[in-house]
């Protein structure tokens, strides 16, 4: 317990250190590496506090894919470093923020310091319904049955920021492949490694997706992994980026968010309410969505992280 | 306690998102400090979540699941911001929202 403790407190100390880091570091890069040092940190805090769902979801998007998004960035703005960072705030605005930013640590400690005992828990509830879905792992459980509604919608908004993304290529290229993102010299470990590395990438993200009914994992973990694959092999040249026309591909985005929307009118034509899954298929409905929808996710993350249509569409 | 341990680091890395958020000229920058605010407060949610362990779970699921549906929209909210920054820097070289120092740049390179 006290070992425990120890660590905990250690782990808390680090990533509120490298947060504070990622603020302060002088260049953006740094400041990145920074974040996505954080992220990990972070991590092992989700662990600690038996999230293993969320720690896995924070590896591999909140540190993984937006690091990777933001040191893309990171370097193209480089050229402008200096110009921006001579836009220097006023003492008086940096003591009014630095102010507010006390106040706001200090009330949500407060507010901490302050919480219920004992805390409110829908896990008996969560616990309680498990049955009625066949999975083992409640929080899969909560996002795919008990809390649908929320993950669907959450579905569109990715693919409405898919669509605000790529509204924001210039007239030449639409409809055109994103950027290809690649690196400088694809010859060599790159291109090996991507060849030794993607083969058991996608097996990984397939077992992750498999083993979120009963275990710490599920769709977002396991196309977050797929995403990464993929835009791995476009890095090092094996594959190429796909042209935002493609209809295939436009399939394959809809796919996840309209496979769910019928299920759920199903629920409203067949069952008691929308999205109500018929009990003696629970398990096969929600397998079938959560697979459509792990192909959407990797899709749909891939071509965010890649950006707007950048190159000539071919005739 | 443990969790109390997480639940105040949670907040100090949202304080420090939030002091980023407004003094950070650079707009990347600002990204960069919105994602921390918004790390503090998904934090905060994991330590209610842990305070609500109960049927043999290490912590309440429902928090949980919110959490990682609000980790993808953060991502996709990125996504978007980065975008729109990259497209600002091709068409005015600006990476900072500075609207006096974007014209004065335009005016001169007018000139």
């Amino acid at each position: 317990m006290t070992i425990g403790f120890a660590l905990d407190v250690a782990i808390a100390v680090l990533v509120a250190a490298v947060a504070c880091w990622t603020i302060l570091a002088r260049a953006s890069f740094a400041a990145v590496v920074g974040f996505v040092s954080f992220g990990l940190l972070l991590t092992l805090a989700w662990v600690r506090l038996y999230a293993i769902d969320v720690a896995l979801t924070e590896a591999a998007i909140g540190s993984g894919l937006t690091g990777a998004l933001l040191l893309g960035a990171a370097a193209r703005l480089r050229t402008n470093e200096s110009a921006a960072q001579a836009e220097r705030p006023g003492m008086a605005l940096s003591v009014a923020a630095a102010l507010l930013s006390v106040t706001t640590t200090a009330a949500l400690a407060a507010a901490l310091l302050l919480l219920p005992s004992p805390a409110p828990t829908l896990a008996p509830a969560a616990a309680a319904n498990a049955g009625a879905t066949g999975l083992g792992n409640p929080v899969t459980n909560v996002l795919i049955a008990f809390r649908a509604m929320d993950t669907m919608l959450e579905k569109v908004v990715l693919l409405l920021a898919l669509v605000g993304v790529w509204s924001l290529s210039s007239d030449r290229f639409w409809g055109g492949p994103p950027s290809p993102l690649r690196a400088a010299n694809t010859d060599g470990p790159l291109s090996f490694l991507t060849r030794l590395l993607t083969p058991i990438g996608i097996v990984v993200g397939i077992y992750i997706l498999w083993e979120g009914a009963d275990n710490p994992g599920g769709a977002f973990q396991g196309g977050t992994i797929l995403a990464a694959m993929w835009l791995l092999m476009i890095m090092s040249g094996l594959a190429n980026a796909p042209a935002v026309r493609s209809r295939s591909l436009r399939l394959v985005l809809i796919a996840g968010p309209t496979v769910f929307l019928l299920v759920g009118l199903g629920g409203l034509w067949l069952g008691d309410a929308f999205l109500a899954y018929p009990v003696a298929y629970a398990k096969a409905v929600i397998l079938v969505i959560e697979f459509v929808m792990t192909l959407t996710i990797a899709a749909t993350l891939g071509l965010l992280l890649a950006g707007p249509p950048a190159q000539e569409a071919s005739r | 306690m443990s969790a109390t341990v997480f639940g105040l680091c949670g907040a100090v890395t949202a304080g420090l998102g939030l002091y980023g958020l407004i003094t950070e000229a650079p707009a990347l920058r600002k990204i960069l400090a919105f994602n921390l605010l918004g790390a503090g407060t998904f934090l905060f949610f994991g330590v209610v979540a842990r305070r609500g362990a109960a049927a043999g779970f290490g912590g309440d699921p429902v928090p949980q699941a919110l959490v990682i549906t609000g980790m993808v929209v953060a991502f996709a909210a990125t996504a978007m911001a980065v975008a729109l920054l990259l497209r600002l820097f091709n068409a005015t070289g600006a990476t900072t929202l500075d609207t006096n120092a974007t014209r004065a740049r335009n005016d001169s390179s007018d000139a």
